[in-house]
């Protein structure tokens, strides 16, 4: 029996999950009395998360508590910022998508705060069984987001396609933790690394691979990324830019978590896996991307391209790989997110979803244009914006690390990439318009989010330093 | 003699599971589901847990199954539903499964269990239930009330993937793309 106060029962490690949670089911009660305007339930839930942010950056003492179950780190409190983040944009291009797509119903955005707080649960999660059940409580909102276009078949066929392998790789996450429980007789990730020591035993091989193939899943790394191009698709469009920054970003630093705190005396093997999956990952992606013709897929391969970049960083298993992971998480939110608004935007049923739909937008939109190719140079790694530090970052510490033969591949699939994020801005600046799309005007809200996000995107291009900084001291007590 | 009944009970479990996804007709399909779960109950009281197997039972069998067979027959799945469910990829898969299985049977054979097997005594069986409950109400209290929070959010799902929007310019008035 285990005594009370040797569980550290700490209210104030879980304070951002509590009230997230909170502002969660206020807004659940809220839409039952909201009858018609249900964007003020969106107003509810932006106005709540901006309030969270500085709670959820206060990093209180890095002590495990309740039972060792969560870890309320500076680690955690970096993605929680960055889950916050990607929330407050996602809510705020709903509010427009969702009129536009006809759909009235108020459930929408307190699903988007449960997933969010999955995802806070995961970043914080110092045990497997913590881990999964938030893994499973942000993949069941998804579930149901990205099928929450009912009247679509493709949005039920995304979301259905979505459940079925999001419930396979669970199962096959949770028999690697299964094994894994077997090998080390603890669940605790401390304690796994506690009582593995330097032990080869080809049970706990078995885990460790059968969790990287259940994260592969969540991440989209390369053999396991098959549902990404549908799922994305088929989504409404500010849930897929959710599903690619939040998503995304919770299961990589759960990954990040269970390999460097459970797994570290097994580097040697893990990281041979782990620098297939990313090789196969960033070459795979960024070539089947450049014959996408549909915006949604493309940007999904370029997501998938990105996993395998944000990999090298986690295979490298130092502060500089690590705090580049978390840098260019963050990066990725705003670059990724202000391309995915731009789409939010254009799309409507079966328009603004073809690459050439862009054609001559710059003529028509120079505002939307410019800021566009600012995204998509961005996620190709063009200097003075964020995605080039992040990508430089990555690299960098790969080559410190001796990964030359990685780090190559990643400099000539970044190369690549640039070709198929180029295309769009070809379309926009050098085709002349057909006349048949026409971009509706961005409201308030757009503009909010494009300009954030742009900022965001240019500004951490500019002034990398203090952010690489916080990241780097965020992943210390994981490398201990 | 355990070692037996243990083989008896995983060898249906698993021949009840095959049989589950290969059945053309649904409700064929769920008995065998319900085959397989019994089985896997009966493979709890032989490790002992005797409050997981009655658990088993009870919410797999008894309520998640019955309810399942209801929709089935509420929906009328015919068998039409179940054809050319394996496009033709029944070698490959099966290839890939026999490959997985000697992966793994080898490197479950040349492993080695470290966790200490638990009390077999007399008096800690009897205490299954108590020791289950304490443990989910100290050490594990954190993750059972994200459970809670997962149950709310499956029962909020299936309301909003389920039921129809009210109202003029509803959702399903309008043919969307396909």
């Amino acid at each position: 029996m285990i005594p009370l106060s040797s569980l550290n029962i700490s209210f104030a490690s879980i304070m951002p999950e509590m009230l997230l949670t909170g502002l969660a089911l206020l807004v659940l009660v809220l839409d039952l009395f909201i009858r018609e305007e249900k964007s003020v339930l969106g107003y509810v839930s932006v106005i709540g998360l901006i309030a969270l942010i500085p709670v959820s950056a206060r990093t209180i003492e890095a002590k495990a508590s309740f039972g060792g179950m969560v870890m309320a780190d500076e680690f955690a409190a970096y993605f929680n910022v960055i889950f916050i983040i990607a929330a407050i944009f996602t809510i705020l291009i709903s509010m427009d998508y969702l009129k536009k797509m006809n759909v009235r119903r108020g459930e929408y955005y307190h699903i988007i705060l449960f997933s969010t707080v999955g995802m806070m649960v995961m970043a914080s999660a110092n045990d497997l069984v913590t881990l999964y059940v938030g893994l499973e409580l942000m993949a069941m909102s998804f579930y149901i987001l990205v099928a929450y276009r009912i009247a679509s078949a493709r949005s039920v066929e995304g979301g259905l396609k979505y459940f079925v392998l999001g419930a396979l790789s669970s199962g096959i996450l949770l028999y690697g933790i299964s094994f894994t429980y077997g090998a080390s007789g603890s669940t605790n990730l401390s304690e796994i690394a506690r009582q593995l020591g330097g032990f080869q035993n080809p049970f706990l091989i078995l885990g460790i691979v059968l969790i990287t193939v259940g994260f592969g899943f969540k991440v989209a790394a390369f053999p396991f990324h098959v549902w990404t191009p549908d799922v994305y698709e088929g989504a409404p469009t500010p849930v897929t830019a959710l599903l690619s920054i939040g998503s995304k970003a919770a299961s990589f630093a759960a990954f990040m978590r269970v390999f460097m705190v459970a797994f570290p005396a097994f580097h040697a093997q893990w990281g041979e896996i782990l620098w297939m999956l990313s090789a196969a990952t960033m070459i795979f992606g960024s070539v089947v991307a450049i014959a996408q013709k549909n915006i949604v897929r493309m940007l999904a391969y370029s997501s998938i391209a990105h996993a395998g970049i944000i990999m090298m960083g986690l295979l490298v298993y130092n502060d500089l790989g690590a705090g580049g992971v978390l840098y260019y998480l963050l990066v990725y939110a705003f670059m990724n997110m202000g391309a995915f608004a731009i789409v939010a935007l254009f799309r409507n049923d079966r328009i603004g979803e073809s690459i050439s739909d862009y054609s001559g937008l710059a003529s028509r939109r120079p505002v939307l244009s410019f800021l566009m190719a600012l995204f998509l140079l961005s996620l190709a790694g063009i200097p003075p914006t964020g995605g080039f530090a992040a990508k430089f970052f990555v690299f960098s510490a790969a080559i410190d690390a001796r990964y030359y033969w990685l780090a190559a591949i990643g400099v000539v699939t970044t190369a690549i990439s640039l070709f198929f994020y180029a295309k769009v801005i070809f379309y926009m600046y050098m085709r002349e318009p057909d006349g048949e799309a026409v971009m509706p005007e961005s409201g308030v809200l757009y503009n909010v989010v494009l300009l954030v996000t742009a900022f965001g995107t240019v500004f951490l291009g500019i002034y990398p330093t203090p952010f690489i900084d916080m990241a780097i001291k965020a992943v210390k007590p994981l490398l201990m | 003699m355990e070692q037996l009944f243990f083989y008896i009970f995983a060898i249906t479990a698993v021949v009840a599971a095959i049989l589950v996804v290969s059945m053309r007709n649904a409700i064929h399909s769920a008995f065998f589901l319900i085959v397989c779960l019994l089985q896997v109950a009966a493979i709890f009281v032989l490790l002992r847990s005797p409050f997981l197997a009655a658990v088993q039972v009870f919410i797999y069998v008894g309520a998640v199954m019955v309810l399942f067979l209801f929709a089935v027959l509420v929906l009328d799945v015919g068998k039409e539903a179940f054809r050319e469910h394996m496009h033709s990829q029944s070698v490959p898969s099966l290839v890939m499964v026999a490959a997985l299985l000697v992966i793994m049977g080898f490197m479950m054979f040349s492993g080695k269990l470290t966790v200490p097997p638990g009390a077999y005594n007399e008096a800690a069986l009897a205490k299954n239930t108590e020791v289950i409950g304490r443990a989910v109400y100290t050490k594990f209290v954190f993750p059972f009330e994200v459970v809670s929070l997962l149950l709310l959010i499956a029962l909020i799902g299936a309301v909003v993937l389920v039921m129809r929007e009210r109202g003029k310019g509803a959702d399903r008035n309008k043919p969307e793309d396909i």
